[in-house]
């Protein structure tokens, strides 16, 4: 029997939801790190019961957690599951993300735009987003604010920066959003283990085809007005990427402003946003099975950063964007104002495929007929940062 | 001995009850006493000090006999009932809500 494992990041802790494969009874299991924020929780593809989390906090800042049975217990890597630690010097800096400053890559590898135009300097802030290899439950990757993106081959331990990102030469034109300057998107491709995209706001999209080293913009066709070059090759405030894994060369973007699909690996873009109420948001998501289906939240932007017209509307196209159909069985069609934040929807594998999304209001919506209907999973946790799923046999 | 009083949420991380006691080897200093604690428990390495330049974290204060000690320099003295055992050091999240 299938089972679907739930991972909720919120504002002030991290959630576990499980159900059997018919997704109607749902165990809710936390707060795990009551009171920290949890930008996101995901699980490795290679060994399901490896959970990596990224807790932080303003005050005490970041710190890395890992569980190794699906996240009944937690430890933070280095320090063995319920063991006290030890008098000497630590066995691992699980929490230690400290950009390059190699003399191979130079120092300071760049400085990035602040908000009033003027250069400054790197300062790192927070993990957003965890992303474990696909083959390897010992390697993961960590997008963080300021931009970067880092790795780990020994389970969280020890984490190196991927500098030829910020090397790139583009760095003096990046610059925050309003939640700060974060790589937020990291998609790996299952075809091609040298490849990998990223996605930072404010930035734009980057690849590399080399494992790494080198990196590209992947931003022709974006058009950003809030940039002084709207076709800028870097600048363009991209929210969230998603890909279908069997067609890792199509990829599907919601940007500031714009949904857009590349069908070249990013190499160019073309606008979908098609008969959307707003072609604003933060979320985008493709079916596990059906890679022209895709699914988005519209929020109505900039003013207000809630759904419009007091109504929590998902939004599918079944033809890989441009027709959208408004999918609202179940979900609040009046007096609801909640945001859906960028790593706040996922999708299972489990046919008919599961749809789940997180808000601002603290509710977790899970859909088990491909967004045709949805019913709440748990109404009233903190702020939702990001939820991901596990299908389990 | 050292008495160090640390926040709530960096109890949970070092599994630590409400005041610790730690032993400082030479002069009794804010960076003798965090190098102990860190030493210590070295999940707290990077949520009190930075981890590369060593400078507080700018949502935490460092309070002790009744003095906010924060912005004294890394190597100055505590004072002696600190030393001494007598008083803790309190490390404190500035409030900031939430």
């Amino acid at each position: 029997m299938s089972k679907v494992r739930v991972l909720v990041g919120t504002r002030k802790g991290a959630f576990v939801l499980t159900s059997d494969g018919k997704r109607e009874k749902w165990e809710v299991s936390g707060p795990h790190f009551a009171g920290w924020e949890m930008y996101h929780v995901k699980g490795s593809p290679a060994d399901p019961n490896r959970l990596y989390a990224s807790q932080s906090s303003g005050w005490f800042g970041q710190i890395i957690q890992r569980s190794d049975d699906g996240g009944k217990t937690w430890h933070q890597p280095g320090t063995p599951p319920g063991e006290s630690p030890a008098p000497g010097p630590p066995r691992a800096e699980s929490n230690k993300f400290v950009y390059d400053t190699s003399d191979e890559s130079g120092k300071p590898l760049t400085t990035h735009q602040w908000y009033d135009g003027t250069q400054h300097p790197w300062e790192f802030k927070r993990v957003w987003h965890l992303e474990p290899s696909l083959t390897d439950p010992d390697t993961v990757y960590a997008g963080v604010e300021d931009a970067a993106l880092f790795r780990s081959t020994d389970g969280g331990q020890n984490w190196k920066e991927l500098s030829g990102l910020r090397g790139h030469g583009t760095g003096p034109k990046w610059q925050p959003g309003a939640g700060g300057m974060c790589l937020h998107t990291i998609i790996l491709d299952p075809g091609n283990p040298q490849r990998i995209y990223i996605a930072i706001s404010a930035a734009g999209a980057f690849r590399t085809d080399d494992g790494g080293k080198t990196w590209k913009p992947i931003n022709r066709g974006l058009h950003s007005q809030y940039i002084p070059d709207p076709h800028a090759e870097v600048g363009h405030c991209v929210h969230h990427v998603a890909m279908n894994p069997s067609r890792p060369g199509v990829l599907f973007m919601q940007k500031h402003w714009d949904v857009m699909r590349s069908n070249d690996a990013g190499d160019s873009w073309q606008e979908i946003s098609g008969n959307l109420p707003t072609d604003f948001g933060f979320v985008i998501d493709v079916h596990a099975h059906e890679p022209e289906t895709i699914y988005v939240v519209p929020i109505k932007s900039d003013s207000e950063h809630f759904v419009p017209d007091g109504k929590l509307r998902v939004y599918r196209s079944r033809t890989g964007g441009n027709e959208w159909e408004a999918l609202t069985n179940g979900l609040p069609q009046s007096n609801c104002y909640v945001n859906v934040l960028r790593d706040a929807m996922a999708v299972d594998s489990l046919d008919k495929c599961g749809v789940y999304f997180g808000t601002s209001g603290g509710q977790v919506y899970a859909s088990a007929d491909a967004g045709d209907s949805w019913a709440p999973i748990v109404r009233d946790l903190p702020a939702v940062l990001s939820v991901e799923v596990q299908t389990l046999s | 001995m050292i008495r160090v009083i640390l926040p709530q949420h960096l109890r949970t991380l070092a599994h630590a009850g409400s005041e610790l006691t730690l032993e400082v080897e030479g002069p009794v200093t804010q960076r003798s006493v965090l190098d102990a604690l860190e030493a210590r428990y070295p999940m707290l390495r990077g949520t009190i000090r930075d981890h590369v330049t060593q400078q507080r974290r700018p949502f935490l204060r460092f309070f002790a006999c009744e003095e906010d000690l924060s912005h004294e320099p890394p190597d100055a003295p505590l004072p002696d009932a600190v030393a001494s055992g007598k008083e803790p050091l309190l490390i404190i999240g500035a409030i900031a809500g939430g």
